[in-house]
């Protein structure tokens, strides 16, 4: 039995489904922390926002560590008497590594570290990668931040109107779709711009995701202002023999994923070549054929039967910008802008990107303006003319059905002056 | 109501260690708040930062952009981070005796 009675949290705990109000009634329980009361008091507090309906945290709060704008977000309770295990309750971001690889020991050293100055509570990823250090006051903070930097060699992560911390997916580490180095491009970046991660200059949060390949297991055009997204150039590779033995129920689709339940016989037509979005696939019965022109890198018939098909050889990444959550306007995803781009260290091209487009946000953008927003205000042929981008079909999303194209006055014989009736006199309809 | 104890002096500040009643800024208490900020005496330097960010909020109502602010002065980013360790939202508005920046510098 807690400090505080509550009814409504425990209903969380029922059914088979893993729930937070038991980690935090474990966390009080195993009492090893540095703020004793703050798991109960935190349970506490929810429990009084569910009966009264609204937040007892208050508006923000501005806290931090020496030397950084950012990484530290302030946290207080407008009920301190009755809670005051969560007076202060500062949420610290930690940039995690690359794609999260972590040994046991790192976690075991990260939750020590985090017990010794702070609630013991973690949030192991937030949404954009980070490790998220729950609840601490602002007495500990210079101390948390002095050991995770000489113990652990681990740094503070983006909070603010500064760059956020970057994220990739696996990448080539463990993904036979990656197109190009996820972890390589991400640390590269991240160490690039260690400025604008830590001290805020930004009209509003900027973010860079990395996916290997289109599958976006990092939901880089869905979340990132920058999303970079693997592609490749050349022909999807076809193994025939593989794709028979797929046919032919030797190789189980999906590498097996929908196992437990029996889904009948593998149907190459139904499953996979009448999904094609652009219909570019064929089945004769023993020869699948793609004509790779019309392919959009829907990547439906290479997650089906990834051993018969595989990504091109010439590898790299679309570069698309803007997307962004709800908050000025409505939820976008962010538009291609650069078809192909290789992907090498040190990712030089991919830096001058950045910084024009930076260059242009930081003059332009109004305050919590996101890049989206912008682009949208200024419309898309400004940003254009800002990246030094000519117009590409690619950048349309019906440009079979919807080629727009406004030209500009300088761009017109005779500008917006000349004369008509001389032009048809010329000219016939 | 938290208090900050400086020199034998009490201010009532937010929980940022804001100044609550900015009608009691004076440079006197700019030099005592900047202690409590990592700074161990105020430069000119210091004193144009300061000066910039007050007058703006007095003429504007709200703190500067931090793009604006190192426009202004004419110092780069990484020169107000030297000046003030905590950043110009935390650090310089506090020591100029601006309410707590609502997400701005």
């Amino acid at each position: 039995m807690g400090k505080h009675k509550t009814p409504m949290l425990d209903e969380l705990e029922k059914g088979p489904w893993p729930s937070f109000v038991s980690d935090i009634k474990q966390q009080a329980e195993k009492g090893k922390q540095a703020l004793k009361d703050a798991p109960d008091d935190l349970l506490g507090v929810m429990e009084l926002s569910y009966k009264d309906k609204v937040t007892h945290w208050k508006h923000g709060g501005i806290v931090g560590v020496f030397g950084y704008g950012g990484g530290v977000i302030g946290r207080y309770c407008d009920q301190p008497e009755k809670f005051p295990g969560v007076a202060h309750f500062h949420t610290m971001r930690v940039n995690q590594p690359a794609s999260k690889f972590y040994s046991t020991k790192f976690l075991r050293d990260l939750c020590n570290l985090w017990e010794r100055y702070g609630s013991g509570l973690t949030n192991m990823h937030g949404s954009t990668g980070d490790i998220i250090f729950l609840g601490t006051t602002t007495d500990n903070l210079e101390r948390v931040f002095y050991d995770m930097t000489h113990e652990l060699n681990q740094d503070l992560g983006g909070s603010g109107s500064n760059l956020r911390t970057p994220s990739c997916c696996v990448g080539l580490a463990r993904c036979e779709w990656a197109c190009y180095d996820t972890e390589e491009a991400c640390h590269e970046l991240t160490m690039e711009y260690q400025d604008e991660l830590h001290r805020p200059a930004f009209p509003y949060k900027f973010k860079f995701k990395f996916d290997g390949c289109p599958n976006g297991c990092v939901a880089a055009i869905a979340r990132a202002d920058m999303s970079v997204i693997g592609t490749w150039k050349d022909d999807i590779r076809i193994d025939q023999a593989a794709v028979k033995a797929y046919v032919g129920g030797e190789i189980k689709p999906n590498g097996g994923a929908h196992a437990g339940k029996d889904w009948g016989k593998f149907d190459i037509v139904e499953e996979v070549v009448r999904l094609c979005p652009t219909g570019c696939m064929s089945w004769d019965g023993s020869t699948l054929k793609i004509n790779n022109r019309e392919c959009t890198r829907c990547m439906h018939c290479l997650n089906v039967m990834p051993r018969a098909l595989r990504p091109g050889t010439e590898t790299g990444a679309s570069i698309l910008f803007g997307a962004k959550a709800p908050i000025l306007e409505g939820a976008q995803l962010s538009t291609l802008t650069i078809p192909f781009i290789r992907m090498e260290p040190p990712f030089e091209e991919l830096k001058e990107l950045v910084n024009k487009v930076w260059d242009w946000w930081m003059e332009e953008g109004k305050n919590r303006e996101r890049l989206g927003e912008l682009i949208q205000r200024e419309s898309f042929q400004k940003f254009l003319e800002i990246m030094e981008l000519s117009p590409d079909p690619r950048m349309v999303s019906e440009p079979r059905s919807n080629p727009y194209i406004f030209w500009k006055e300088e761009e017109v014989e005779g500008g917006w002056t000349r004369d008509i009736k001389d032009f048809r006199a010329k000219h016939q309809r | 109501m938290p208090t900050l104890e400086i020199e034998g002096r009490t201010f009532e500040v937010d929980e940022d260690g804001f100044l609550q009643d900015p009608a009691l800024w004076n440079e006197e208490v700019a030099r005592l708040f900047a202690k409590s900020e990592g700074i161990a005496e105020m430069t000119e330097e210091h004193w144009k930062v300061v000066n910039y960010v007050r007058n703006y909020y007095l003429e504007f109502n709200i703190a500067p952009m931090v793009r604006k602010l190192c426009k202004d002065t004419g110092f780069k980013l990484k020169k107000i981070y030297d000046l003030f360790p905590s950043g110009p939202a935390k650090g310089a508005c506090k020591v100029a005796g601006l309410p707590k920046p609502t997400g701005c510098v």
